[in-house]
């Protein structure tokens, strides 16, 4: 428990590095809920625009994942 | 506690079914509160479930050693070749229920192949196929109680990806050959912010495996743990973990809804990958 100085950064860092993580949902429901603002505007294209919103959700999901991967750069590679 | 009074407001219906399950898990509860003996801490660790173990015993992992994890694979594959295979043996034209969900896995990933990555994607339908089944049946097959989820673990879905990227990549340079790198010059932008957007394209570039694997490997590592967590407080309460299986209830829907889409993702990034091949220069 005494000393470890590097440790107890990593383990802090780490946990700071989960905050990307609300970033991460920020962006999700900007994408989605304009996916629903837009498919209730015109329901008949929506069907065709389904995986364009998956694409967006893959992107905008991938920026909170690297927060993810700091977090576990620091747990298990620092 | 939160759980029981959403319960509560649900009984407020007035339904005699709704006023009975009240009724059992408030008296669940209100037992589960005075039996409960130790508070020590989790009985269940969650990250214990992603352990690779050698079947037959043992210590050493080699690379031949039959583990948990090569045993789930192996039965992600035999679920696939019972669907694909086997449940379409019949070729019957008004489709049984097992060559109906083959016949409709098959049109949907056929669909998603044509309108992402274009006509001429349509040569490597295969591929993606494969990937979409096999991603999915590791990651349903891991929503079984005491399962080993192979595409929790980065070193599987890395596999995945990195094929992905170093397949798109051959197929680009050799349809393209120079004209490949057009994907990294944007004719549209201003010249001079050229070279810069060049260099954030090719990070972007290099970085696709990276997220590509830690998206699906993350998320059902995550929501796995998020389970287990819960089974370790219903654990801790004993009879009265009336909340945390409520909870764990919740969560299992949540996650095999993302068993699914996490499947889907993989499955269509890999075309918009390949279309970013196919046609580079827009």
């Amino acid at each position: 428990m005494e000393g470890d100085i590097v440790q107890m950064g990593a383990y802090i860092g780490a946990g700071l590095a989960c905050t990307g993580m609300g970033g991460a949902a920020v962006g999700v429901g900007h994408v989605v809920g304009n996916y629903i603002a837009g498919a209730l505007r015109n329901p008949s294209a929506a069907a065709g625009q389904t995986a364009t919103m998956f694409i967006g959700i893959a992107f905008a999901e991938a920026l909170g994942i690297f927060s993810f991967l700091v977090a576990l750069l620091l747990m298990f590679a620092v | 506690m939160a759980e029981s009074s959403t319960d509560a407001q649900k009984a407020n219906s007035k339904s005699p079914l709704g006023l009975a399950l009240f009724g059992i898990v408030a008296v669940l509860f209100v037992v589960g509160l005075f039996t409960h003996t130790s508070l020590e801490g989790l009985q269940i660790h969650p990250m214990d479930q992603f352990i690779v173990n050698p079947l037959f015993g043992g210590e050493h992992v080699s690379f031949y050693t039959p583990t948990n994890v090569t045993l789930w694979m192996a039965l992600s594959v035999l679920g696939m070749i019972a669907l694909l295979v086997v449940g379409t043996r019949g070729r019957a034209i008004i489709p049984s229920r097992v060559q109906s969900i083959a016949e409709l896995m098959y049109g949907f990933v056929y669909k998603m192949v044509e309108d992402v990555a274009g006509k001429d994607g349509l040569k490597y339908f295969p591929y993606i196929m494969t990937l979409f089944v096999f991603i999915l049946f590791a990651n349903f097959l891991g929503m079984l109680p005491m399962a080993f989820t192979t595409t929790s673990h980065i070193a599987v879905t890395a596999v995945m990806a990195v094929a992905v990227f170093i397949t798109v990549t051959v197929i680009g340079i050799v349809k393209n050959g120079f004209g490949f790198l057009e994907l990294f010059w944007i004719k549209a932008a201003p010249l001079a912010l050229r070279p810069l957007l060049a260099l954030i394209e090719v990070i972007s570039y290099f970085v696709r495996p990276v997220s590509h694997s830690i998206r699906l490997a993350g998320n059902m590592m995550a929501g796995h743990a998020v389970i287990k967590v819960f089974a370790g407080f219903a654990g801790v309460l004993g009879l009265g973990a009336v909340a945390p299986i409520l909870a764990i209830t919740a969560v299992y829907a949540l996650e095999t809804l993302v068993s699914f889409i996490q499947a889907y993702v993989f499955a269509i990034l890999t075309c918009v990958y390949l279309k970013d091949a196919l046609h580079p220069s827009h």
